[in-house]
This record gives structure tokens, sequence and C-alpha cells, in this order.
């Protein structure tokens, strides 16, 4: 029986021609092998976090985030190295955002269509794929000793600032890039300068866009490890747990991703617990941060007017 | 010309810009502009920086590029002769790479065609935000589950005395590079023009027929791009292979070898290289050479890009 029928298709105009039984079926089993392959990738993420949480139970309470930990970290909590993540990752911060911001500036609305522009394009591209480990020697090698500024919280922010700029960079350049021309345009018309225009037109209608791109750049600071090893994290520093300035820019700070590399590998018999929920911790600040740039963003479609 | 005093005069005058606006004006353009190439100054500053580092040990007493490629006998440390032969190492890096890719285009691609062909909208956005949390797991994370969760696992399994091995590896940074495959690969698909579905559709094709017929070849440098971004993941990854591949300076024969990559090395041994040894600086040069391949396979995607953008 040769089937005449209506092939699901966005234009019903168009009237099939003859789809045999058998390109039916293998439709179908694509469908199927597909959504397989994607359920596959999907799955482990809930599962991991499911198991992860399920062995960090026992361990998770305010105690474990506001103590420092003892008996060689296999008691205690995670306080210094919470704290540590957290300077780290606003030190970065501070350094990244306005030379990415003001480098998506450039591409957006500087840059013409040229070679040159290319070729920064093409760099930050490469930058992004840099791996971690080579931004941690280039760490050493040129903020640790040639600039002589030693291993420290503001030598490993530098590192992962470097690191995380291509994230600020290409999303602010989206965010400049969905701002309408038009709106330029006349702020030209009145008379403002370049500069004035992005200031006060451009920048305002894309913060919310250039935000996300922020958000990113924590959750990717946060959860780096590599590049701070040999530029400023260490193993193990006691500071008094729930202090918040316990930590000075010239010191060595432990870091949450540091303490779980540490508390999983290099220190024998630590109780099952706590390097899972370590694990818990870093995983959802991470995924907490993400999910907050992921609303921002979604928010911000829903309240586009142009 | 026109004689000015007939002109009436005028309401009031055109406002001129003070001195430092203009000023300020190409002084805030300066600036942005510093910023703007600071990407390209970054990318040769580490290879710079690093390259200074490393390239006390191309003269060193027992370095020897040859050796370095060819040799499998790595012993920084030995008292009796030090050798440095990296071909295990690089042969480790090949092994995880080579598995993960095995896993992850085939899935990362699938898994693009699915969202950007097959679903309703109504499970595409939360696929997205899903594969987005993804790619923002951190390595050490992956690196733990390698090392708790896995390891038993594949034990299990394979009744392998040690789950530490490339599959594990393999696995773990399959996982890690699916996501930049399935979001880079669904740009290549739709980037492909609707019309050429419209017309596969009027044809009387179906879906997959389309998807094979007309979207595989017309994205397939987007494709080929997504896959290449993939492997310059992979090659780069430290914290995940460090933990979870075992710590075995071997050439790996099978997936169930515990392996060493390059990248694992250097976060090994490094904090105990004395600074400015031979030792440190061959760990410097393997930096160089992780480099090098990365910047080398990220070329390779953005060529392929553009090929497609020109076309």
């Amino acid at each position: 029986m040769s089937a005449t029928a209506v092939v699901p298709s966005a234009t019903v105009r168009f009237r099939a021609g003859s789809v045999t039984r058998a390109s039916e079926r293998r439709e179908r089993i694509a469908k199927a092998a597909l959504f397989a392959m994607t359920a596959l990738m999907v799955i482990p993420l809930a599962v991991i976090v499911a198991h992860l949480i399920y062995e960090a139970w026992p361990a998770l309470s305010v105690d474990f985030l506001l103590t420092s930990p003892k008996h060689g970290m296999r008691a205690g909590g995670i306080w210094p190295a919470l704290l540590g993540t957290l300077y780290l990752v606003l030190g970065s911060l501070l350094i990244s955002t306005p030379i990415g911001v003001l480098a998506a500036v450039f591409l957006n609305e500087y840059a013409g269509d040229n070679w040159f522009t290319r070729l920064v394009n093409l760099a930050v591209v490469n930058l992004a794929g840099v791996p971690s480990i080579v931004h941690a020697l280039f760490g050493l090698g040129a903020f640790v000793l040639f600039a002589g500024i030693g291993k420290s919280i503001l030598a490993a922010s530098l590192t992962l600032a470097i690191m995380t700029l291509p994230v600020i960079i290409a999303s602010t350049k989206q965010a400049l890039a969905a701002v309408p021309v038009q709106f330029r345009e006349a702020c030209w018309n009145v008379g403002a300068t370049r500069w004035q225009t992005i200031r006060h037109v451009v920048m305002p209608n894309a913060v919310t866009g250039m935000l996300t791109g922020v958000i990113l750049e924590v959750s990717r600071a946060a959860g780096e490890t590599a590049p701070i090893m040999f530029t400023g994290a260490v193993f193990f520093k006691a500071i008094r747990g729930g202090d918040v300035f316990a930590y000075h820019p010239l010191d060595q700070c432990m870091a949450l991703s540091m303490h779980l590399f540490t508390i999983s590998t290099q220190v024998p018999d630590v109780p099952k617990a706590i390097p899972y929920a370590t694990a818990v911790v870093l995983l959802g600040t991470v995924l907490a941060v993400n999910a907050l740039s992921i609303g921002l963003r979604v928010w911000l479609r829903s309240q586009k007017k142009w | 010309m026109i004689d000015e005093e007939v002109l009436p005069q005028p309401v009031s005058r055109r406002p001129r810009r003070r001195y430092w606006h203009t000023a300020g004006e190409a002084v805030i353009e300066a600036v942005i502009r510093l910023c703007g190439i600071s990407a390209i100054v970054f990318v040769f500053a580490i290879f710079f920086f690093v390259f200074r580092e490393g390239a006390g040990a191309l003269s060193g007493a027992h370095f020897s590029v040859r050796e370095f490629f060819t040799s499998i006998e790595w012993y920084p440390t030995s008292e009796s002769r030090v050798r440095y032969g990296a071909l295990a190492l690089i042969a480790g890096t090949g092994a995880v790479t080579g598995l993960a890719m095995a896993i992850a285009v085939p899935f990362g691609i699938g898994a693009a065609v699915f969202i950007s062909e097959f679903c309703g909208p109504r499970l595409k956005e939360p696929l997205k935000v899903i594969v987005e949390m993804l790619a923002a797991i951190p390595s050490v994370v992956w690196g733990f589950i390698g090392l708790s969760v896995m390891n038993p696992v594949i034990m299990d399994i394979f009744g392998a005395p040690i789950g530490l091995t490339v599959l594990n590896g393999g696995i773990i940074v399959a996982l890690m590079s699916v996501p930049i495959i399935v979001s880079i690969s669904e740009d290549a698909l739709k980037a492909v023009p609707d019309t050429y579905r419209e017309a596969a559709i009027a044809l009387g094709a179906t879906r997959w027929q389309i998807v094979r017929r007309v979207l595989m070849p017309a994205a397939r440098n987007g494709l080929l791009a997504a896959a290449l971004l993939g492997v310059g993941r992979a090659v780069g990854e430290t914290m995940a292979v460090l933990m979870a591949t075992g710590h075995a300076v071997k050439l790996p024969t099978g997936p169930l070898d515990s392996a060493r990559t390059l990248t694992a090395t250097i976060a090994a041994e490094l904090g105990e290289a004395p600074l400015n040894s031979e030792h440190y600086r061959v760990l410097f040069l393997i930096g160089v050479l992780l480099f090098s391949i990365t910047f080398a396979v990220n070329l390779a995607a953005d060529l392929v890009v553009r090929g497609v953008r020109s076309r």
C-alpha cells in the first residue's frame, strides 16, 4: 500500500509525496535513538547530583560551613576554603569585568569588519581554549615569579581573571549587539559623542545581559582548581571559623575546589561524608549561580520590548 | 559666502563640547582600544611566559627533544639516570581524548539533532538549560565523581583490579565535553536555512531523511568544528583526568589500563619539582606542547567555521 500521508510539517500547504512504511519506521527509530542519546546525557546529571547529596547528607550543616577543618582535615568544616573561594572569585571579578566589558565594547562598537577584528576574535576564542593547567603555568611564571607578587590571593585572582576573560567578553558582546542600532543613531543625532552614547544609551540597555556574563564568570572562577594550585591556594591554612576578614590579598588561602582535591586524594582516612559534603557545597554554589544567570536571561527575554 | 548679519540671531547658541569632554573622549577610546587588544596580548603573554620558564630545559643536561617524543621512560627524579621520555604521557592524553571523543561526538551531535529538529519547544528549553548545567560542573567535582562513584562501578562491572582507568577518565571527559559539542552543533544546524527543510518536506522527506540527506551535509563544517572544540577541551582537561585515570606512566594497551596524561603530569609534579630545576623546566615545556596542540585545534575549528560563513 502506498500511503499518501501528510508529512508533519511547518507549512501545511506542502503535500507529501509517497512516504513508505519503511521510511516512517526509520523515522520512529531515529527519533527514539536520538531521544535516548539525549537522555543518556541528561540522566547522569540527575543521578550524580542525587547520589552526591545522599552521601553528603550526614555531614551537611550550617556548622560544617562555618567551622575550620580539624584533626588533619578529618573532621570539622570548610570555612577557610569557602572564604578563600569568595576572595578569589571577587578578586578575579574586579580584574576581569572592566577589561572584559571594555574589550567587548571595542569589538562591538568600535572595531570595523576587518582582519584586525578577526584577529582579536580569534585570540578570544583561543584564550578560551587554553588548558587550565597552562593558565596555571602562566600565572606561576608571570605573576608569581616574574612580577614578584609571590604565591598569593592576588596572583591567583589575576590568573583566574585572564582565564575567565573570554566568558565576559563573549556574553557582553552579545548583550551589546542586542541593542538596536537605531538607539545609537538617535543618540548621535542629538550630538552625543561615541562614548556618551555607549555610556548613557547602549550600556543601560545591555546591563542585564552583561550581568548574566558576570554571573557565569563567577561560576567558572569558583570551580577552577588547576590555575590556583600553584599560584595561591594552599592545602591548609588556619583561620578563625566565621571570620570574614581573615585573609590579606597577599596571603595564600584555601579554596573549595582545591580542598575537595586535597581531602579526596591527599589525606588518608577522611570520613566518607566530608568530601561528599564539600563536593555538594561546591557543586551547589556553582549550579545555583548558573541557575541565577539562566533565570536572569529568561526574565530578560520576557521583558524585551524591541 | 553668507553675510553673518543678515541671518537672524539663533534663539540659543548651539552647545559646544567642553574641552575636557573631547579630551576625555580620546582617553576613553584609547583605554577601550587597549582592552580590545588585551586578548591578543594575553595569548602571546601566555606563550611567552610559559616558554620563557621552559626554554632552559632545551639545553639541559638530561633533556633531548628526540627522547621526549620517542621514549616512554619518564624518570624525572631518578637517582641514577634522569630521563624525560614523554611518549607514554602523550599516549595517555591520546587514549583518554580518543575514547572521550568516540563517546562524546556521536552523543553530542545526536543530542543536538534531537534538540534542534525533533523535540517540541516545551522540551527544548529545559534540555538546553540542562546542557548548560552540565557544562558548569567544575572539573574537580567530575574528578571526585570518577574517583568515588565510577571507580567502584568499573571494578564491579569489569572485575578490574582498579577502576581508575582510561575508561573512567574517558567517560568523565566525554561528559565534560558533550555540552560544548551540543551547543556548537546546534548552532550549526540552526544556521541551515529553513528553506532547505521546507524544500525537502515538499519532496516528501521524513524528518530523519531531512537530517541525514539535507542537514548533515549542509552543516558538515559546523559539526566538524564542534568535534574539534571537543577535542581541544578533552586534551586540556586537567583535574578530572588527574583524579580519574590512575597514575601509571605506561603506554595504555586497552581501556582498562591506568594511564597518565600530559596535563595530569604537570599538576601532579610541579608542586614537588624544585624551582628552576631541569624537571621544573621540562614541565613547562609540556605546557608549551599543550598550548601548541590546543592552539592548533582551536585555529583549525575557527578556519572550518569561517569556511562555512564565506560560502
